[in-house]
């Protein structure tokens, strides 16, 4: 596995171009996976069909849930002469033959190249009454699907949201930053059980993990209804989840219907989510219910009960920014060590959070970088390994070459059921990541030693 | 309802005139008694806004075909996404052996130019040539494959130029395809240039002889699952010897000696015909239509093969491995047909197996109902013969053809290869066993629908009316099926399971069919409190 990967140091500079095993994919599927979270929407892939297959195929491989979305089908012809009349012919046939709320289009690198005018040509299709067309611009060649899920959400709120004038509602918009399900449903359960009326967009809780119900339906239950997102205008606040994923709508939304945004990490791990609920007990003058109390306390009791399970156990993390930079922080929190710290979406900041977090703990000799890849992080880990992998699902193939056990968090899991559905974030979340860690250390421990260390009271 | 009652038009009745009117054309039904094959139109253009299940040229061409060749490094030249998406995504089951060792193994490795903004303005030339110099210096290649996404083929980047020059700084073959994905319709148009650089790059470029008294290609064989070993093993046993696969467990170091074989055998003949013909043309090998999915269709293709060679010895082999394997596996097949037997399915994936699997869900006692090819021709519908009468269309004639004339040297011809008298080999090609492929109307059950780019609408009006008890596809499809309460298996990955080919592969696979089938949760979807006093147990 993975045995052309040299085992010496590269020398400098051997490598500086493109990307090996990278760890980001482009913008049109986080377009598409923000765009699902808005009831009765069809995403819609401006570009040649490849690119949406693609895109559901890697949704319905992570959620295991079908992700539905139409495409321009453009081929050469469209490709000269701009696909105008593509997206026209579309945005006709999508209406008469699915009948969604909204359609929620996305470009593909190939129709960014063109320059195919977006809004012009939404405004000379023909939409039926009380229907809507929306877009976001998701070059595939800048930022990476944290971008693209970022793009479609600033979209959402250009289009959609609105303000009536009148004085804000006291009610709380999330923007739950690019999250599995589970994880929405959490961060909702939380507000809720503040006391706290919320809307959140995008919201795939309900499409992305839809029970089955014995008749399909193409736009299933859930997610947040174009009312809602249309009132969020008038709410009091936004909680923005996530500088990569959401800051950018909720800035939108400030400028556009003056609901001040609140920039916050997506609530992984103690510190974050304490924030989380600290935002909203500040902004609505609510007190904490005992329940998240109690939740909190049996994080802390576990995190007394078991450290010695984890800590000081070198780790490397990767994945999206928004998920990575929290993890990191409550991986610390746990007396972990991050050693390596990856993300592939580019941005300067990712590199300056992690080390000034890690400088804060004390933490030194780690190696931290925004826009690299697992071969990277392979390298790496041949100079030195570590304890412990947790990223995405494609770190299998270094846990398996190098023999260290991953912890799969993050987009995507292909090779694990249930996952969307359980939250990370929050203190349940809390919970859960200590479980994975210290289970997976454990099986690694009671796997490696020898017979008579083999014992069942640690 | 009975199946011949379906009204197709009825069906498609809620679309938009127009298209409607292209959608009937590619819907076909069988009506035995009618004599004559209707004809279906295929490889045309999808609607735009029509949910498809169809990719890319790229997909076609990379994901398919040459990103499988395990000891090739494959860069894909363009922005990220497309090298992530079909970055190990088909298990093309790939180990190593005598000729590639494990450090020469680059197929689940994904590798990009990860083409930036400023490289769509400039131009993405310089970044390619340097990413190559790059991974020859820190991986040591034999060969490499570079292939272009739609923005390549928008701003100019000259492949071709980059790839020679990168050739000759080298030394080592950089074969390049220009597999933008707006070209053609689908991933067809993908296979067709693959199939194109293949010929020309790489057969007849190796000068070892595979040894071995009878020695097959075997072409459009992914591996999925392990299917190429499995069939390997049985060939093997026979007495013949397996020259290259292509592409699944394959390798450029034996790719480049596939001329040199007694015969090709064709698995999956809409992505690969294109070179079964070719290496026909230019080294005399001739090809034969097998399919390995399926017990009987098994037998008849391992009864084929020897035919092709007529030695008597091969065929009592044939005969005796037939039987052996067939012993071992009867008694699981029969009890899994308890289970299957008078089901029906829908099958839609890409270029052959929805016609493949039918053999196989009948020795299960299945019958499929409908099916569909996501990106065939109409020749994989209608059979080769209609092939000269099939229009080019615009979007075809963006694919290069290949023209290739005898080698000089290494042709010859196709009965000498066979090593049988010319007599009897044109007996062999009149009675239509070998360079032929009559396709899946033939074999498609009376009043069955065969539908070509089958899309989400009209797969859900199909279940309506034809209410099959099981519907194999991609996983695009998968979930949706299983919302609908039916059963589904995915045919392109197998569901992690396989391999599906031959005598144990038809076990492998009725057990899964059978699970799928009976797994305990279908009757458990209405829960109690909504059961109707008579449902409650
Ligand atoms: S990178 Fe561009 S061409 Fe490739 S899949 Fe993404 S949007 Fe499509
Ligand atoms: S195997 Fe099917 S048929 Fe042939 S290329 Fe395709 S997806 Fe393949």
């Amino acid at each position: 596995m993975l045995e052309c990967t040299p085992k010496e140091p590269l020398p400098k500079d051997a490598r500086t171009t493109g990307s090996i095993n990278p760890i980001k994919t482009c913008q049109p599927v986080g377009a598409l996976y923000a765009a699902l979270g808005i009831h009765g929407c069809l995403p819609h892939s401006h570009g040649s069909q490849g690119c949406c297959s693609y895109h559901r195929m890697a949704l319905s491989r992570h959620f295991h849930e079908p992700a539905m979305a139409s495409t321009s089908s453009f081929t050469e012809g469209a490709s000269v002469f701009g696909g105008a009349a593509n997206l026209k012919t579309s945005i006709k046939n999508v209406f008469a033959i699915y009948n969604p709320e909204i359609i929620a289009v996305h470009t593909t690198c190939l129709s960014e190249t063109i320059g195919d005018d977006m809004p012009t040509i939404i405004k000379q299709s023909e939409i039926p009454e009380g229907k809507y067309v929306i877009h976001a611009n998701t070059p595939s060649y800048h930022g990476s699907h944290v971008t693209g899920f970022s793009n479609m959400c600033k979209g959402i709120v250009s289009y959609l949201a609105e303000s009536d004038g009148n004085p804000k509602k006291e009610r709380a918009n999330i923007f739950p930053g690019f999250t599995n399900p589970g994880d929405m449903r959490e961060i909702k359960r939380i507000v809720t059980e503040m006391g706290v009326p919320s809307i959140m967009y995008p919201d795939t809780t309900g499409v992305m993990d839809s029970p089955v119900r014995k008749t399909y339906e193409m736009f299933p239950r859930g997610g947040a209804t174009i009312e809602a997102i249309q009132d969020s205008g008038n709410s009091k606040m936004t909680l923005s989840l996530g500088a990569w994923s959401s800051d950018e709508a909720a800035a939108t939304l400030q400028s556009k219907c003056g609901v001040p945004g609140v920039p916050l990490r997506i609530p992984i791990g103690v510190k974050a989510t304490d924030d989380l609920i600290m935002a909203v007990k500040k902004g609505f003058g609510v007190d904490v219910p005992e329940p998240l109390e109690v939740e909190r306390g049996q994080v802390i009791d576990t995190l007394i009960d078991i450290h010695y399970q984890y800590e000081g156990k070198t780790v490397a993390v990767f994945g999206d920014p928004d998920i990575v930079i929290p993890l990191v922080e409550f991986l610390i929190t746990m007396g972990m060590i991050p050693k390596y710290v990856l993300t592939g979406t580019p941005g300067g900041k990712f590199e300056k959070i992690v080390n000034g977090m890690l400088e804060e703990a004390g933490i030194e000799g780690s190696r931290v970088k925004a826009e690299g890849d697992l071969f990277d992080l392979h390298q790496w880990i041949k100079e030195e390994s570590v304890d412990l992998l947790i990223g995405n699902a494609h770190g299998k193939y270094i846990a398996r070459a190098e023999d260290i056990p991953l912890v799969r968090v993050g987009f995507p899991v292909f090779d694990r059921a249930v996952h969307p559905l359980m939250p990370i974030v929050g203190y349940r979340g809390c919970l859960r990541l200590i479980e994975m860690i210290s289970n997976v250390l454990l099986d690694r421990r009671d796997r490696d030693c020898l017979d008579e260390d083999y014992e069942l009271i640690l | 309802m009975t199946m011949t009652d379906v009204n197709i038009d009825e069906i498609l009745a809620p679309m938009p005139d127009k298209v409607k009117k292209n959608r009937r054309k590619h819907i076909v039904k069988k009506d035995a008694s009618a004599g004559c094959r209707p004809q279906i139109e295929a490889n045309t253009r999808t609607v735009p806004g029509i949910i498809t299940q169809r990719g890319c040229s790229y997909a076609g061409c990379k994901g398919v075909v040459v990103g499988p060749i395990k000891d090739m490094l494959t860069i894909t030249h363009g922005p990220i996404g497309c090298a992530y998406y079909s970055w190990g995504t088909r298990r093309n089951k790939a180990r190593t052996d005598d000729s590639t060792p494990p450090d020469q193994i680059y197929s689940t490795m994904c590798f990009s130019t990860d083409m930036q903004e400023s490289d769509i303005v400039f131009g993405g030339e310089k970044k390619l040539a340097k990413m190559i110099d790059e991974v020859v210096e820190i991986f040591h290649p034999r060969a490499i494959n570079i292939c272009a996404t739609c923005p390549i083929g928008l701003i100019g980047d000259d492949l071709g130029a980059v790839s020679k020059a990168a050739e000759e700084r080298h030394g080592i073959p950089i074969i390049h395809y220009n597999c933008e994905g707006y070209k053609g319709v689908s991933q067809s148009a993908g296979h067709h240039i693959a199939n194109n650089q293949i010929m020309e790059r790489m057969i007849g470029t190796g000068t070892e002889k595979v040894d071995g008294k009878y020695v097959l290609n075997f072409l459009g064989e992914y591996n999925i699952g392990g299917d190429a070993w499995e069939i390997e093993r049985v060939l093997e046993e026979i007495g013949y010897t397996v020259g290259s696969t292509l592409t699944g467990d394959s390798a450029y170091a034996t790719i480049k000696n596939m001329h040199t074989a007694h015969l090709n055998l064709v698995q999956c003949h809409r992505s690969i015909n294109y070179i079964a013909e070719m290496m026909e043309t230019k080294y005399g090998i001739p090809w034969l239509k097998v399919n390995f999915i399926g017990i009987d269709a098994t037998i008849d293709t391992l009864r084929d093969i020897a035919q092709c060679f007529g030695d008597k010895e091969l065929i009592a082999r044939t005969e005796l491995v037939i039987e052996r394997e067939l012993a071992a596996v009867t008694p699981e097949i029969e009890r899994y047909q308890k289970i299957c037997r008078g089901k029906t399915a829908f099958i839609f994936v890409g270029g052959s197996r929805s016609h493949h699997y039918q053999f196989l869900l009948r020795n299960l006692g299945m019958e499929v109902m409908v099916a569909g090819y996501e990106f065939a021709h109409r020749d994989d519908y209608e059979g080769r013969e209609v092939i000269p009468t099939i229009k080019s269309d615009a979007d075809s004639k963006n694919i290069p053809e290949l023209h290739v004339k005898p080698d000089t040297e290494m042709y010859r011809p196709p009965h000498l290869r066979l090593k049988m008298s010319q007599e009897k080999y044109d007996e062999l090609v009149a009675s239509g066993v070998l360079n032929e492929y009559r396709g899946m109307y033939p074999d498609m059950v009376n009043g069955g629908i065969m539908i070509d780019d089958a899309n989400h609408f009209e797969t859900e009006e199909l279940v309506k009316v034809f209410k099959p008890d099981l519907i194999f596809t991609g996983i695009k499809d998968k979930y949706v099926t299983h919302k609908m309460g039916l059963p589904s298996k995915q045919i392109h990955s197998y569901d992690y399971s396989g391999p599906y080919t031959c005598f144990r592969g038809a076990v492998t696979f009725a057990k899964d069919v059978a699970h799928s089938l009976s797994t305990p949760a279908w009757k458990m979807i209405t829960p109690p409190w909504e059961q109707s006093i008579t449902e409650q147990r």
